[in-house]
């Protein structure tokens, strides 16, 4: 029986190409979408991770509940010491330890007197032991313009864009106006190594990178980090590896009471990225049932279409002496083969679809102009494939064509024989 | 009960729904059928003769009175059994052939093998025979979009023939043929009524089919108007 079935199907193209069509279609867009979605949600959420959260990272108490004023003030004293524990204690992460600051940046003439100015945002990370990761990390290589990556003390980068504004080049000297860690003002020289462009708005306006030391001797810091921050091994930032590490840590590490007793949040405690990293969670969920309702829609209509066709067929086989319900599901068992053809062709599709933005990336920078959140968006999105994509189309494509072909022959089911006969007489 | 006998209605009525009221197709028809019998249903356009024939077929029942079809009442039997019935010892053939189109002479003609579940060695020696019956072998392989009208017809009636059935339903089977089909199939059914013992029933208005009736039944407005035997 399932090999006349088979036969009917490979022979009727109007039967079985319609549908394996649709669901080809559909299943490929399922796919692709949620590679894609996927991709860009997580691209998002490490961008943010690499430049700004971390996958964990520690702070004073302090420091953490006035983050967004930057207050250096309050900032880890001891920070190496503080490190080495960490690294002790979770060998697996990696722990790098952060300066953000603030202040002007402001570009001298020859005579000492201020030939430009603007208000920056710096970033003090471990540039010069090699071990840290940093330069990969915010891919500083490729990021930049003009000039190199500072590898001496005293060498800063600044945003291409914001060393436009300046009108300042690498080898020239810029003059650092911030203030130290007990509040007097601080005046640091820089040298200015190099240009980056790294794609994103935010980033691009108005940054200044130099390495730790520098930033520790500039704002009066000595031993002092604002930021600790972890990074996962194998990229990709979970609860499920964020959570023992925090109740660890807070076992060992936190002092009660004490307001520059180190805390640690997860990513998702900062900047607002819990529902983000909720939703990367569920999107694949949301994006395979949509899919899976409009494709059975469909299917639902191409079925009645389809199933008026085969009336003379199915009165046949009820004259014959096939049981109604042994019709409707040998058209149920088609629409099972249909549904598993196509998901296969389309998620065949769907994956080559997926590879490619996944391996050479969509530019968007047009649409992310003006972004303010604290959430990163990269300028190039990117699929990411994860290996549910390899299967998840099954779900949409069998159960639309399933629920399509048992909607539309619900009538075959419940009309009388003798009513079909008719149909079939006429 | 005589044991010879295949169908047996009694005061078979049947009434459609029809706008606000009813349309009685068959008023009261009594009539019994014995094996080995090759009987047409013969009257004018909407005398009821398909009516009564697919009531005989167990694909409609009847509004009151009784149809016995070997021995079950048709009005009585669920769905499943009725489709037992036909499955095991009916064979229907229709004006309008009703093959399915996409698959080839063999399988029309297997396919009422395959609901009996008989095992392939079995299914290719009786469809074999069935389209020797018919004189088709050499189309086993062609579909019917590729048949001329009587062959498709003979298809047909090899595909309602290749399990033995005990009674054939023939509705209008000449309808769509030109005289020399018409003759040729008809024929082959009286050959197998002859061979087989197979019980045939006509429901037809034409002439060449009404030939070969060694029975008539006449039906009128639904009712039985005369009975002939030739
Ligand atoms: N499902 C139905 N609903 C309403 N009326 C019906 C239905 N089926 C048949 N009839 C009516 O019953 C009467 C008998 O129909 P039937 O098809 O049995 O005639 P027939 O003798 O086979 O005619 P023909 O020679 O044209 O095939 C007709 O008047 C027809 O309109
Ligand atoms: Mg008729």
């Amino acid at each position: 029986m399932i090999k006349f079935l088979i036969k009917g199907l490979l022979r009727d193209r109007s039967r079985s190409l319609l549908p394996l069509i649709v669901v080809a279609i559909g299943v490929m867009l399922a796919v692709f979408m949620r590679g894609y979605i996927n991709g860009i949600m997580v691209d998002m959420i490490e961008q943010t991770a690499r430049f700004n959260t971390g996958h964990v990272k520690v702070m004073t108490k302090a420091y953490a509940e006035n983050i967004d004023q930057i207050p250096n003030d309050l900032a880890i004293m001891g920070a190496s010491e503080l490190q080495a524990g960490l690294e002790e204690a979770f060998p697996d992460i990696k722990w790098v330890s952060r300066i953000k600051f603030g202040g002007l940046i402001d570009v001298p003439d020859d005579n000492g007197e201020t030939r430009s100015q603007g208000p920056s945002l710096g970033i003090g990370l471990d540039l010069f032991s090699g071990s840290s990761g940093e330069i990969e990390r915010l891919n500083l290589s490729r990021s930049l313009v003009r000039g190199t990556i500072p590898d001496t003390a005293g060498e800063i980068l600044l945003s291409e864009e914001f060393s436009e504004k300046l009108k300042v080049s690498p080898g020239e000297e810029v003059t650092l106006i911030g203030s130290t860690m007990n509040g007097s003002m601080a005046i640091y020289n820089f040298i200015v190594s190099g240009t980056v462009r790294f794609g994103n708005t935010s980033l691009d306006r108005g940054s200044v990178i130099a390495d730790i030391s520098d930033v520790q001797k500039a704002l009066d810091m000595y031993d002092s980090a604002g930021e600790i921050l972890g990074f996962f091994p194998g990229g990709y930032y979970s609860d499920e590896k964020a959570d023992p590490v925090m109740a660890e840590f807070n076992e060992d590490f936190v002092t009660e009471n004490d307001e520059f007793s180190p805390v640690m949040l997860r990513l998702r405690d900062q900047e607002g990225l819990g529902l983000f990293v909720n939703l990367a969670g569920s999107m694949g969920a949301i994006v395979t049932f949509v899919f899976m309702v409009a494709m059975s829609l469909v299917l639902w209509n191409a079925g009645l279409l389809g199933g008026l066709r085969r009336y003379g067929e199915i009165g046949i086989r009820l004259a014959i002496g096939e049981e109604k319900g042994h019709v409707y599901r040998s058209m149920i068992t088609e629409s099972l083969m249909i549904g598993m053809a196509g998901t296969i062709i389309g998620t065949a599709f769907g994956l080559s679809l997926s590879w490619l933005l996944q391996t050479y990336g969509l530019d968007i920078s047009e649409f992310t102009k003006n972004a303010t959140t604290g959430i990163m968006m990269p300028n190039i999105v990117r699929a990411r494939i994860t290996p549910p994509d390899f299967y998840i189309g099954f779900i949409p494509g069998v159960i639309s064509t399933v629920a399509g072909t048992m909607l539309s022959g619900i009538g075959i089911y419940k009309r009388k024989t003798s009513q079909l006969f008719k149909e079939l007489e006429a | 009960m005589n044991n010879n006998l295949i169908i047996e209605t009694k005061h078979l009525t049947k009434r459609f729904p029809m706008g606000k009221g009813e349309f009685t197709a068959l008023k009261g028809i009594d009539l019994t059928l014995g094996k080995g019998e090759f009987t047409g249903l013969i009257g004018p356009s909407g005398s009821g003769k398909t009516t009564l024939l697919n009531i005989i077929g167990s694909l409609d029942s009847p509004t009151e009175g009784e149809v016995i079809v070997m021995g079950s009442s048709v009005g009585i039997m669920s769905a499943k059994e009725a489709a037992r019935l036909r499955k095991e010892n009916l064979g229907f053939i229709f004006q309008s052939y009703n093959l399915l189109q996409v698959h080839t002479v063999y399988e029309n003609v297997e396919f009422p093998l395959l609901l009996l579940k008989l095992s392939s060695s079995e299914r290719r020696k009786m469809v074999h025979d069935a389209l020797e019956w018919v004189g088709l072998t050499d189309k086993m392989k062609q579909k019917p979009p590729q048949l001329s009208g009587g062959e498709c017809q003979r298809v047909a009636i090899a595909r309602a023939m290749v399990k033995r059935p005990s009674l054939v339903l023939a509705d209008e089977p000449t309808a769509n043929l030109d005289a020399a089909n018409s003759h040729n199939i008809l024929q082959t059914m009286v050959k197998l009524n002859q061979d087989l013992m197979t019980t045939f029933l006509f429901a037809t208005h034409d002439d060449k089919v009404i030939g070969y009736l060694r029975r008539k039944i006449y039906l009128k407005d639904g009712l039985v108007d005369k009975i002939e035997t030739a």
